[in-house]
């Protein structure tokens, strides 16, 4: 573990992979929630988790630099259920990056379980993990200038879906609908650094169940 | 609509309702956004008797017009600028009367870019996650101010202005950014490095709320590939591929995967909000406190 001063408040703490950055992060969380620990914002990423709006940055970076990445915590709740079509415009593309069939994109789509490691890109987009490494696929060489909110996509490791529509150069596979961020509600947004995530097929209208 | 209410005669370029922002849901990858200049929306909301979180107008270059449906107290402040009541001068960073009805003209920016506007009571459209900030990267907030637009007033608290005027810098001739190096400094050659901090730039006319762009010389990668997305923080000075550094403002993303060689300090970015384009920039190495 690797705590990296951020100007005057803040501290960059690198670990060696995405699974240590989420349990740190949770321990973090859960030393802020017991008084311990006094920040403004914990932001984990792909391999960093982000400490901004501390008092004293270099006193826990030696305490940081002293111990250990935590274990990954028990998995306490129940994982989302997301309703799925796999009917995005890319899933032949995915198929041929993974050298299977359409059909099975879907089958092991819906058959993982992923993790939020973390949020960025706009409120509510989850970078979601699960998928072994042989399935990691490149973005698109040309984003598309706007891709629909619910889309379901891929790029490298993680799997995302869209808020809102925006411009993007994600794989799209399929699409939801389910919210996931809408202000109006508490919390707004459906997914957080943390939650455990499941697609689960819907049939499309008009059309033949998407995966078995 | 009650009579505590602002109709938009004339938006402006840009003009956004901006508060003290919704820190805290970065995790979410919600901006923190708010006032750029945040000394001088301090200064007008004091000058109107408004707590500091009441929610001001924030023009961009060319000020806006607008007419209160009923009679309220103004201020404004931050980019210098002539303000007029029905076509009769009044005065700038001080309190003023507006008679319901009448057209409250903040006019272009003599020097400075943000032009800040308290009306006694606050702006109060609805607040999203806290805050009743525009934030422009990810549309959450009330959308920019248009032409025929009506926004609600919120009641005057009753508190008594403690001040009636307020010392100001002036917007910079040439901006002086104080930085930390790090924490990417290692993503570039030694003599990018020594670049950015003993070379001048200039504030390049693509700046926005979400950074400060600059026009200078390239700064050089020592590593290629790309960065993990990482979490970035307010004053975040990122390197884009043309290599020309860029420092995050309010509504700024709160991951990103360009390294960031160096942090300005909280206390510049006031200035960065004011300085126009082509505005000398140095970038000063100082010491973390």
């Amino acid at each position: 573990m690797r705590a990296l001063p951020v100007g005057d408040g803040a501290l960059l703490v690198e670990v060696a992979s995405g699974e240590e950055a989420q349990a740190l992060h949770a321990e973090l969380v859960r030393r802020r929630a017991e008084g311990s620990l006094t920040v403004r914002e914990i932001v984990p990423a792909a391999r960093t988790v982000l400490l901004d709006g501390l008092d004293d940055p270099a006193r826990l970076a030696s305490e940081l630099a002293a111990s250990e990445v935590p274990p990954a915590p028990p998995r306490a709740r129940d994982a989302i259920e997301l309703p799925v079509r796999y009917d995005g415009p890319d899933l032949a593309e995915v198929a041929a990056h993974w050298g299977v069939p359409e059909q099975e994109v879907a089958r092991i789509h819906a058959a993982t379980e992923f993790t939020v490691a973390f949020c960025g890109f706009a409120p509510g987009f989850g970078y979601l993990t699960g998928l072994p490494p042989r399935y990691d696929v490149p973005r698109r060489a040309t984003p598309r200038t706007a891709v629909p909110a619910g889309s379901v996509a891929l790029a490298g490791p993680y799997t995302g879906v869209y808020p809102r529509s925006s411009p993007g150069g994600w794989q799209l596979i399929g699409t939801t609908d389910a919210v996931l961020w809408d202000h109006a509600r508490v919390p707004a947004a459906l997914l957080s650094p943390g939650t455990r995530v499941r697609f689960v097929p819907v049939e499309s209208p008009g059309g033949p169940v998407s995966a078995a | 609509m009650t009579d505590r209410a602002l109709s938009v005669v004339r938006a402006g370029a840009l003009t956004t309702v901006q508060d003290l922002g919704r820190p805290g849901h970065a995790h979410l990858g919600v901006p923190r956004s708010g006032a750029l200049d945040g000394p001088a929306a301090a200064l007008v909301n004091r000058l109107v008797g408004n707590r500091p979180e009441a929610a001001v107008l924030e023009t961009t270059l060319n000020g806006c017009a607008v007419r209160p449906r009923s009679t309220v107290t103004v201020a404004v402040a931050g980019a210098p600028c002539p303000v007029r009541v029905d076509g009769r001068p009044a005065a700038w960073g001080a309190p003023v009367r507006v008679p319901a009805g009448a057209l409250l003209d903040v006019g272009a920016a003599v020097s400075g870019v943000r032009g800040y506007v308290a009306v006694s009571g606050g702006i109060a459209v609805e607040p999203v996650l806290g805050s009743r900030s525009t934030d422009l990267l990810s549309g959450l907030g009330p959308a920019p101010l248009t032409d025929g637009s009506v926004l609600p007033l919120g009641s005057p608290d009753g508190l008594h202005a403690p001040v009636d005027v307020g010392p100001q810098p002036a917007p910079p001739a040439e901006l002086v950014l104080r930085v930390t190096p790090g924490p990417r400094h290692d993503w570039f050659t030694p003599e990018a490095v020594r670049t950015l901090t003993s070379r001048t730039y200039r504030v390049s006319p693509m700046s926005n709320r979400i950074g400060l762009r600059t026009e200078g010389p390239a700064l050089e990668r020592a590593l290629s590939g790309e960065l993990p997305s990482e979490g970035m923080v307010l004053g975040a000075v990122q390197v884009p591929p043309d290599g020309r550094p860029v420092v995050f403002l309010a509504d700024h993303p709160t991951t990103g995967g360009y390294p960031v060689i160096a942090v300005v300090r909280t206390a510049d970015l006031p200035a960065a909000a004011q300085a126009v384009p082509g505005t000398p920039v140095r970038f000063m190495a100082v010491h973390r406190r």
